[in-house]
């Protein structure tokens, strides 16, 4: 691997609080090249927030801190806004989770991918066009002439997350950050919009950032996983060496899954009192 | 199906807004129906209201020192011996062919009063809500942006002011200072005293009248007029939709779509009027257009203040005479601007909302 296209050492997020600053990350270490990394953790593990703070998107009265958070050699935090607005979408993009919400309902699909494209590049109009049609067809939506005009309450869920892939893919970044990308979507599309992430980033080289709470599908989609509880990085290891975690917590995680063919009373409850109070 | 159609048709024009406009009005489907409809209503309850308030309409015609024969004669003449609802239907045939009956206190028909009147209203309103609008969402939408900052603090104090300031206090300070001291406006009335009736009344606005003659001297002495009344309706609708719309913004603010517009790389600007504002347009015009219901209907205040010849002051007029012609007529006007207005708010909804078509 070849000098990372991130690099976060010591990430730290926190909030204020009537009782002080909580930290919901506390110095997060990874670096990430050109590869597919997967973030695993139950809600209120910090996942989010380090997907956020990569893009400087935590907004006040949030805090970031940093011994590094480099991307491609650029100090992120040390950026202003303007030079971050050149970055975001352009160069880091993020697929957020529940279409419903993330999609502007008083605009159509196609002004949104095309506002997507040309806050990063002028192109004529002509251009623009074509590059939408051509991003629709990439995430296999069919008829993109007619997706294109419909508004986001016109479509399915899992369209609408496909819309939301081609725009945030449609300038070409180099690390797409997936924030639960399927957790709002049905089981039957999560697999066909999972599938369509990992082909285009493979495809282009990018880097990926899936963000879940479903270990079995990280497995499955990525490289690399780090395994976050508490705002912690417990566990680090390749995709295929999951079954050898030794951090007690990922063996919880991993123990609580059911197995087909299997019978168990009871699944096993994560042992929760070392983070009581947290 | 209307998709397909839509797909159908090339690729959207700019001027996509006016066709939306023409559907808007098209799929309301029978619009001019429920109009009728809802005027009818309102006609029912001005009648029936005018009819059970115990104020005897022959009395006041015939005064109280007329003989029973006097009263009696007065009595058929006006028709009020005739079951309730033959007059209910006389009542709206009449107001149909425009006869809203005299009015005792001012001695004319009553329509002939509300088109000198009304205008007068409309017109001061019109400017007031113009003002309220183009100072009023700027500064709730600056507000959201920039919430907790001392501009949102200042902004949030101007729309307590509108909301805790007495708007007659208002009007004569206004009037004490930039009339009295300064002499930056004119004074209390439509015109000075020498324009007066120099205009024939073509629509009853002396600014539209004005400049249809090209008395450009008028216009402006009108202007001089009108600006410190309206300007002083117009900071109590600021308050009011500088208010609603930061609570809109902030709404929306946190809406995901705005993180999704940030994420692209949009500038903050776009972030706010593209993504943030256009959803509230539709919340907005509500205000709005109740906002602008409420000064239709004239401030007794502020045309007393201004001795402004509005409907407020007539319809107090009217009710302190027991002049039931010139309040009921005053009624009906009140409530057709409600109506057009609702009206005016569903068209628009389906114009700025694609989820409300």
């Amino acid at each position: 691997m070849t000098s990372p296209l991130l690099s976060v050492e010591n990430l730290r997020v926190s909030f204020p609080t009537h009782t002080g600053r909580v930290e919901v990350v506390k110095g997060l270490t990874f670096t990430l090249g050109r590869e597919r990394l997967g973030i695993v953790g139950e809600s209120g593990s910090g996942k989010s927030m380090t997907g956020r703070s990569i893009l400087k998107l935590i907004r006040k009265p949030g805090q970031v801190t940093a011994d590094r958070l480099e991307f491609d050699g650029i100090d992120i935090l040390s950026q202003s806004e303007k030079q971050m607005r050149a970055i975001r979408g352009a160069r880091i993009s993020m697929v957020m989770q529940d279409p419903k919400f993330s999609l502007n309902p008083v605009m159509t699909v196609g002004e949104q991918i095309a506002e997507a494209l040309v806050t990063h590049q002028k192109l004529p109009r002509r251009d623009v066009q074509a590059r939408i049609i051509e991003m629709l067809h990439a995430v296999r939506i069919n008829d993109p002439e007619r997706v294109a005009k419909l508004y986001p309450h016109e479509v399915s869920g899992g369209m609408g997350q496909r819309i939301m892939i081609a725009m945030m893919l449609i300038p070409e970044p180099e690390l797409l950050i997936a924030d639960e990308p399927t957790s709002a979507l049905d089981v039957s599309v999560q697999a066909q919009v999972l599938d369509i992430i990992d082909e285009l980033v493979r495809n282009k080289g990018m880097g990926l950032i899936l963000i879940s709470h479903d270990l079995n599908l990280v497995s499955r989609y990525c490289d690399r996983i780090l395994v976050m509880n508490a705002g912690q990085v417990v566990e680090e290891c390749a995709a295929g060496q999951l079954e050898n975690a030794q951090h007690p917590y990922t063996k919880g995680l991993l123990a609580a899954m059911p197995v087909i063919n299997e019978t168990r009373d009871e699944l096993p409850v994560l042992d929760r009192t070392q983070w009581a109070g947290t | 199906m209307a998709i397909d159609q839509q797909s159908a048709s090339p690729e959207p024009a700019p001027g996509y807004a006016g066709k939306r406009l023409v559907r808007g009005f098209s799929t309301t489907g029978g619009f001019v129906v429920t109009l009728f409809l809802t005027f009818l209503g309102l006609l029912a309850i001005t009648f029936f209201i005018g009819r059970v308030i115990p104020i005897d309409p022959v009395l006041a015609v015939v005064g109280d020192r007329a003989t029973q024969e006097q009263y009696d004669v007065a009595k058929i003449a006006m028709g009020l011996d005739r079951p309730l609802w033959m007059q209910f239907i006389a009542y709206v045939g009449n107001v149909f062919t425009g006869d809203l009956g005299m009015s005792v206190s001012t001695g004319r028909p009553v329509i002939e009063d509300l088109s000198r009147f009304f205008p007068a209203t409309f017109e001061m309103a019109t400017l007031g809500i113009l003002i309220g609008c183009a100072l009023g969402i700027p500064l709730g939408v600056t507000a959201a942006a920039r919430q907790g900052s001392w501009l949102d603090q200042a902004i949030r104090v101007v729309g307590l002011l509108g909301y805790s300031v007495p708007a007659f206090w208002l009007g004569l300070v206004g009037l004490a200072l930039f009339y009295a001291r300064l002499r930056w406006v004119g004074g209390p009335g439509r015109l000075d005293i020498f324009y007066d009736g120099l205009v024939e009344p073509v629509t009853g606005m002396i600014l539209v009248d004005s400049l249809l003659r090209g008395e450009i001297d008028i216009f402006w002495n009108a202007v001089s007029h009108i600006i410190l009344p309206a300007a002083v309706l117009g900071f109590f609708s600021l308050a009011y939709i500088a208010r609603m719309t930061r609570s809109f913004m902030l709404d929306q603010l946190s809406q995901e779509f705005v993180t999704t517009a940030r994420v692209k790389g949009v500038p903050e600007r776009v972030v706010i009027w593209r993504h943030a504002f256009n959803p509230i347009r539709v919340p907005l015009i509500t205000v709005i257009g109740l906002s602008y219901a409420g000064l239709l209907e004239g401030s007794v205040m502020i045309e007393t203040v201004f001795s402004w010849p509005g409907i407020g002051n007539y319809l107090t007029t009217a009710l302190l005479n027991a002049d039931m012609n010139a309040v009921l007529g005053a009624t009906l006007v009140i409530g057709a601007v409600f109506i057009v207005i609702n009206k005016i708010s569903d068209v628009l909804y389906r114009v700025l909302d694609p989820r409300a078509r």
